[in-house]
């Protein structure tokens, strides 16, 4: 299983194996040296009583002449194995407390949480040793102490984790299907949640061994005849300075197993964090971009044979060659894993290594932004060309606004920057920019900050942002996808306007083909990291040609859907970006299969529509009979 | 099956000045066997209306009935109510089997739970020997048929799906919706179809019910709500929806009339739908919630100012496919008579 996979992954890096070989050795060491060496250790030798270091007994002796190498090593096991038992009283404890808000309901709830807030506030170690006195002096009493001192911080951590899972939807739906509190705690909740926890309670061991040593030391733990790692060091401090070794050698058993735990636990909790991108780092010599020999003045961006690739190798957007004229609105058109968000991302310059984009050419008006040509025009000749003449709107409305500043100042901003416009002219252009987009009394809106802003106003105003320059291209992923109709329709129709008034070249990506056919001049479908079919708009109701996007276009249904028969669907599921076929990549969901599918990918060829396919369908009116119907 | 009756249903969250009524005295009844498709914008109160309907969220007044009887949400036995979410993604717990999550929600009274998981899962379209896979192996279209495979297997009177097709490719979409209307005829499922695509809940619904601001402010035959629609937002939301062959979406131009008073209310009707902004549920307008962007309200016609203060909806049973507004066409109707309303009267 891959969570397996993933520890013995932890155990493979060098942080990982070390400790894990310490962590190991150290809790051998509690097993065994006690029955090895327990007879050396309490041998009392009164010949040698406070001895120093000598080759009979490497560390000297103590006050009874009792060999102190062999009692370190002894030890270990009381130490190690108090301290695990306090560390599972307090992750127990701990448990109970963060768990209880989802067994008692709200109102109790409440009261615990507000209990565990409150505890959480004092030191741990006044805690342990408040405990300390009410449990009384002894190894129970630590224990206990120590355990629950321990508590708040782990039921803090509980309630956090827990109060992430019980809002997720599976649990919500065993709630409805009459599961009881408690089955869901133990079946939903603490296995979503025990790794997390697993690493804590490991970091958490080392912590309680050092209070544990902490409160032998201070004779307020394990009582004599009895001895841990703490009282060899109290008892042996009197003699600091004339058998340093003495009361060293435990503290550094200390050192060294509460080490062993907390450096593994350090190292699964990387392990099993966010999972790194992990694979050999992609090499290649960034080839030249040249821009065509005739160069288009109407062109505002070309691109050619783009390609973005990342660490796997995975390769989600192969080859894509498209070009935008002035005042052009073009759709980009796919399902999840298409790579048309990729797409746009390379465009604008937005992808982050290990993530690698190439291309044949790219350039936006005339620049090219890739390869040598690019890197030997200057970096901030090429900033100011894309925060002037290049504007980008994102999906979510909510995340691409800080929400910190005022929409005014933000808009600002990049005037300030890239125009040189002080601040007051800046803030009278980013009023005007916002009425531009229709947002309702700018200069008052302009004061205000994001959360302000209704969903479909703040996407205008993103808009507004990308127009406080003069922007030759805006390009826009899924700008819609989070907005109600009634405001989605504005929001395109704004695009629109503007495409209209300033001669803008708008790229629009879209997982909805009506939105892209209702706007669009040109349209890209793209399937599998390529481009399969470029069509004027027009042309998309009647006159596509290929097999996948004809199954696109009967899949939506729309208010003229016929509602006695099933709804036209596209068989199998969107290709994984890690594994495309051979061949065309559309060929295993598509019906329209002859034998080239499988043998080569087919090129885009065709003028003013292009279409790559092996077998396009004729043009003929689209009709639903033309596709199969029915359920898979 | 069994009908599912909202009774003047408001749910609140929150206390004092941040207080939000996000279903505000909701009359609905979903007919036995039959679905009534739900519709409105983000923050209509659709979701909260379904979360109160199976227990997840408190009533603040009102009461839910099935068959009559006011619902109790007890642990143990059957439920009968059951739903599936909007993100198969987050309502499948990734680190139980399938088969698992299918078999928790098979009734202790019921019939023995292997069998039916593997009855189940053949129901939906899925290989029975799939019960030993993870969420994790499975196509976002495929974990929604496990949701809905689990929501079935607590044999509920009553699904509500909320949202179910939002989150998926449209590509497989149509699966799930040819899945849901061949169950629903199969096992004469009553269901509430809760969608903000007024072409999805088309193809599934024979009642519509539209939710503006946490109240339904119309509600009919799914035929007669679309092809007459009578409150003003229905109109924009149909307006909105995408056509086939729709090519513009450039701002409607007012008519030309020769009478330039009607000319200049046309225009500014035009204005008025253009500059709406979604009201803020924090803040609901008095009156007539939705006459800050009403095309026919007091901001248009300068005879209308009751729109500011009376509420249409109390007496909304009048009118036709009960209208939450003081100006749809027709006027109003006695209670007892009009085609459609005895069934909405169930």
């Amino acid at each position: 299983m891959a969570r397996r996979a993933r520890w013995i992954a932890v155990l493979r890096t060098p942080v990982g194996a070390g400790a894990g070989v310490l962590l190991l050795a150290v809790l051998l060491l509690a097993l065994f040296a006690p029955l090895l060496w327990s007879d050396q250790a309490s041998a009392i030798d009164t010949e040698h009583l406070l001895e120093g270091t000598s080759s009979q007994h490497w560390l000297g002796t103590d006050s009874l002449g009792r060999d102190i190498f062999y009692r370190v090593l002894v030890a270990s096991r009381t130490s190690i194995m108090l301290a695990l038992l306090a560390t599972a009283l307090g992750v127990l404890a701990g448990l109970v407390l963060g768990t209880a808000p989802v067994l008692l309901g709200r109102r109790a709830g409440r009261l615990t949480t507000a209990l565990v807030n409150i505890a959480v506030a004092f030191p741990g170690l006044l805690l342990a040793l408040f405990f300390a006195v009410i449990f009384g002096v002894g190894a129970k009493g630590a224990v206990l102490a120590i355990g629950l001192a321990g508590a708040p911080a782990f039921a803090r951590l509980t309630q956090t984790l827990v109060a992430g899972i019980a809002e997720r939807d599976f649990v919500a739906a065993a709630r409805i299907a009459g599961v009881g509190r408690f089955r869901i705690l133990l079946r939903h909740i603490l296995p979503n949640i025990a790794e997390p926890l697993v690493v804590n309670a490991t970091i958490g061991a080392g912590g309680v061994l050092l209070a544990f040593a902490g409160l032998s030391f201070l004779g307020l733990g394990v009582q004599p005849p009895a001895y841990d790692w703490g009282r060899l060091m109290g008892e042996s401090l009197n003699g600091i300075y004339v058998h340093p070794a003495a009361a060293l050698a435990p503290g550094v058993a200390v050192v060294i197993a509460g080490l062993a735990f907390n450096l593994f636990g350090e190292a699964v909790a990387k392990g099993l964090g966010v999972p790194a991108l992990v694979g050999p780092r992609l090499r290649t010599r960034t080839p030249e971009t040249v821009p065509a020999a005739p160069v288009d003045d109407e062109a505002v961006l070309v691109v050619k044979d783009l390609r973005v690739s990342f660490p796997g190798p995975i390769t989600p957007v192969r080859g894509v060659s498209f070009t935008i004229h002035k005042g052009e609105i073009v759709g980009v058109v796919g399902e999840s894993g298409s790579g048309k968000s990729l797409t746009a991302l390379a465009v604008a310059q937005l992808i982050e290594p290990p993530g690698q984009v190439e291309a044949a050419e790219l350039s936006f008006l005339g620049a090219p932004l890739l390869g040598r040509l690019a890197d030997r025009g200057s970096a901030a000749t090429r900033r100011r060309l894309l925060g002037t003449s290049f504007a980008m709107v994102f999906q979510d409305p909510m995340t691409s606004f800080n929400p910190t500043k005022r929409i005014g100042v933000q808009l600002a901003e990049g005037a300030r920057e890239h125009q040189g416009l002080s601040r007051r002219q800046a803030m009278a252009r980013a009023v005007d920019r916002l009425r531009a987009v229709r947002v309702p009394a700018a200069g008052r809106r302009a004061r205000q900050y994001p959360h302000e802003f209704s969903g479909g106003m703040r996407q205008r105003a993103m808009i507004g942002m990308g127009l406080m320059g003069a922007p030759a291209l805006i390009v826009a992923d899924e700008p819609t996808t989070a907005l109600d109709v009634t405001v989605q329709r504005q929001v395109l129709r704004l695009l629109e306007t503007i495409r209209e008034t300033d001669d803008v070249a708008v790229l629009l990506i879209s997982h909805d083909i009506t939105v892209v056919a209702q706007v669009c001049d040109r349209v890209l479908v793209m399937y599998a990291g390529r481009i399969v079919e470029d069509l004027p708009a027009s042309d998309l109701a009647t006159g596509a040609r290929h097999p996948y996007t004809r199954a696109l276009l009967a899949a939506v249904p729309d208010l003229d859907t016929p509602l006695d028969e099933p709804l036209a669907v596209i068989p199998g599921r969107p290709v994984d970006p890690s594994a495309f076929p051979t061949g065309c990549a559309y060929r295993v969901r598509c019906e329209f299969v002859v034998e080239s599918c499988s043998a080569k990918d087919p090129e885009l060829v065709g003028a003013d529509h292009r279409v790559a396919c092996w077998n396009p369908q004729g043009r003929t009116v689209l009709g639903i009979e033309s596709i199969r119907t029915g359920q898979r | 099956m069994s009908e599912l009756r909202f009774d003047q249903v408001t749910v609140r969250y929150g206390a004092g000045r941040r207080a939000l009524t996000a279903v505000d005295g909701v009359d609905l009844t979903v007919p036995s066997g039959q679905v009534v498709g739900l519709v409105g914008e983000s923050g209509s109160g659709k979701s909260t209306l379904a979360r109160a309907a199976v227990g997840l969220a408190e009533l603040s007044s009102g009461q839910i009935l099935l068959d009559g009887v006011p619902l109790r949400h007890r642990t143990g036995g059957r439920r009968p109510l059951q739903m599936v979410f909007q993100d198969p993604y987050s309502s499948l717990d990734p680190r139980m089997t399938i088969g698992d999550s299918i078999a928790e929600a098979v009734p202790r009274s019921g019939p023995p739970r292997r069998e039916e998981v593997t009855r189940l899962l053949e129901l939906v379209g899925l290989d029975a020997d799939r019960a030993q896979a993870y969420p994790g192996a499975l196509s976002g279209g495929q974990r929604q048929r496990v949701a809905i495979a689990r929501a079935l297997a607590g044999q509920p009177d009553v699904v509500i799906a909320d949202e179910i097709t939002s989150a998926l490719d449209v590509s497989i979409q149509g699966t799930v919706l040819n899945l849901v209307r061949s169950l629903q005829r199969e096992l004469r499922l009553s269901m509430l179809f809760i969608s903000h695509n007024l072409a999805v809940v088309r193809y599934v619904s024979d009642y519509i019910a539209v939710m503006y601001l946490g109240r339904i402010v119309e509600f009919g035959p799914a035929a007669d709500v679309l092809g007459d629609p009578q409150h003003p937002y229905t109109k924009e939301l149909l307006a909105a929806a995408p056509r086939r062959g729709a090519t513009s979406l450039l701002d409607p131009v007012a008519p030309r009339l020769s009478d330039p008073a009607a000319q200049a209310v046309a225009e500014r009707a035009v204005q008025v739908v253009a500059e709406a902004e979604p009201a803020d549920p924090h803040h609901p307008p008095a009156g007539c919630r939705f006459h800050p962007r009403c095309p026919i309200g007091p901001l248009v016609l300068s005879d209308r100012e009751h729109c500011l203060t009376i509420d249409p909806t109390t007496d909304a049973d009048r009118r036709r496919h009960r209208a939450a507004c003081h100006h749809v066409a027709g006027a109003l109707q006695p209670v007892t008579t009009g085609s459609v309303s005895k069934e909405d009267s169930l």
